[in-house]
């Protein structure tokens, strides 16, 4: 079902992410009682595909437009001395912007957490959101920060020298979680850096 | 990415739709935003050292300097120890010493940017804001970046550009950075303001302008220097007026959605006339804007990251 990389292992096949997704949808709508006030935020790059779909689900459950954006941190980020800069991905903050709303932060993968800290300091200059909750498809741990998720599609232990690979539909073609022993191609932020102490290990 | 910008010519298309890639996103991260700020250059130090009057270059890359949070010093011949004779290299020397991450530098020397950058006198990355009658690559950058919001790609779009070609830094730049956009540049000038050499710029050359109207999707109105008039380039302003100046009845002859450029400050009734200059299809003040973008994004790719390495970055420590 999903294209072979050498050494990694599926952890989440198509159907799986979307029921994961399914649910997380419901449980940001309970946990909001109602779904308006909402506005769903995805972080480039796989963030945004991912809100889309969180949106389009919560949208449909409870049968009202929410507004869906992408907020790129990399301005923000903490490691920007650490590597050459790098291209900026697209911000688009939903007409009505985020002043008293709930916003929802949506990512492919938490690891350390920075991705997330960057996010809330980028929201800072964005407006005054009432409350911001945070939903992730993978929680693989290993935090570096006091940062948790609000909604979680899927909790996965693993170890610091294994990869996570988050494929989406609109990305890459087909929908996949993979976990993987080599330390290259690390598709989600928080991975990036974490590479930088894996690769120099 | 680049480590000096110094001439349009250096940018490779890619690196040149990278800069103005990131430049859409400055917009988009500072219009109608509260905070019209981002901490990525906090604790970065950027001087401004020009050794001739830009107000307008100045405060842009001021402003855009300050809109990355780095701090900012500027550094003019006036009032300074350039007036007292200091020499390029001492001045550099002392901006070595305050530790300055970025240099801007105006110079009316051509080269004076690349002598800066390549001497080994800073480490600091230069960025050229105008060198004699050599280049002005972030105005040709500014300008693109106002072409493409307005026309979409510039591949095969016709670029008129019109004025004092021999003096002026911005056509240099432009003409290169179009090229390597894929735009076909069209200069148009009286033969006494053509420099030596133009034939084998990556563009058209013309004397007639009313020919070279029709066709162009911009026109780009270059400033003609008042002090030129009196070393006999052109008879009379009136009569530069009359054959290079864009006015109701040149614009007319432009395609229906052809924007007008100028990079300023404009001459009204000499190179522009007024009603042309306030038409809602000049984008002249919406250029001043866009310098700001563009120059945050040269100032990011540039300063915000960790250098690119070979060249010896100042986190090479």
């Amino acid at each position: 079902m999903s294209r072979h990389l050498s050494g990694f292992r599926t952890v989440l096949s198509e159907d799986e992410i979307n029921r994961a997704l399914a649910r997380m949808a419901h449980e940001v709508v309970e946990r909001n009682k109602g779904a308006s006030g909402l506005v769903v935020l995805g972080i480039p790059s796989r963030g945004v595909p991912l809100a889309q779909r969180l949106t389009a689900r919560i949208s449909s459950v409870e049968d009202i437009a929410v507004p869906v954006g992408a907020l790129d941190v990399t301005m923000y980020r903490d490691d920007l001395r650490l590597r050459p800069a790098r291209a900026l991905e697209p911000t688009d903050i939903p007409d009505g912007g985020v002043d008293g709303k709930t916003v929802v932060l949506v990512d492919d993968v938490l690891y350390s957490g920075r991705t997330i800290r960057a996010a809330l300091t980028a929201l800072d200059d964005v407006g005054r959101p009432r409350a911001v909750r945070l939903a992730v498809l993978v929680d693989r741990g290993h935090r570096e920060l006091p940062i948790r998720a609000d909604h979680v599609g899927k909790n996965l232990p693993t170890s610091l020298r294994e990869s996570v690979r988050v494929l989406l539909n609109e990305v890459d073609g087909q929908d996949a979680v993979l976990v993987g022993a080599t330390a290259d191609a690390h598709p989600a932020p928080e991975a990036h850096l974490a590479a930088g102490e894996e690769e120099a290990r | 990415m680049i480590r000096h910008l110094l001439s349009a010519a250096d940018l490779s298309h890619e690196e040149a739709t990278l800069i103005l890639d990131t430049a859409d996103e400055m917009a988009r991260l500072t219009e109608g935003r509260a905070v019209k700020k981002l901490p990525t250059l906090r604790g970065r130090t950027v001087v401004n050292l020009f050794f001739e009057d830009s107000t307008r270059t100045r405060t842009s890359f001021e402003l855009a300097a300050k809109r990355l949070s780095a701090d900012v010093i500027n550094f003019s011949a006036k009032g300074s120890s350039v007036s007292k004779g200091e020499s390029l290299k001492d001045t550099a020397l002392t901006l070595a010493a305050m530790g300055a991450d970025g240099v801007v530098v105006r110079h009316s020397a051509s080269g004076a940017a690349y002598r800066l950058a390549t001497s080994g006198w800073i480490s600091a990355n230069v960025l050229n804001a105008g060198d004699g009658t050599h280049e002005h690559p972030t105005q040709a950058l500014l300008d693109a970046f106002t072409l493409r919001r307005h026309l979409g790609d510039l591949r095969d779009r016709d670029v008129v550009i019109v004025g004092d070609v021999l003096h002026g830094r911005v056509a240099r730049s432009n003409v290169l950075l179009l090229a390597t956009l894929g735009a076909r540049v069209t200069l148009v000038a009286p033969p006494t303001l053509l420099p030596l050499g133009v034939e084998n710029w990556p563009c058209e050359v013309t004397y007639d302008l009313d020919a070279a109207l029709p066709g162009a999707d911009a026109v780009m109105m270059l400033r003609v220097q008042r002090e030129r008039m009196n070393a006999a380039f052109f008879p009379s302003a009136r009569e530069y007026s009359r054959r290079y100046g864009l006015d109701a009845r040149r614009f007319s002859s432009l395609p229906e959605d052809a924007i007008v450029l100028h990079p300023g400050p404009m001459n009204r009734g000499m190179e522009i006339s007024a009603d042309v200059a306030d038409n809602e299809r000049s984008v002249i003040v919406e250029q001043v804007t866009n310098g700001v973008y563009v120059r945050m994004a040269v100032l990011y790719l540039m300063l915000a990251g960790s250098g690119t390495g070979s060249a010896g970055g100042e986190d090479a420590a």
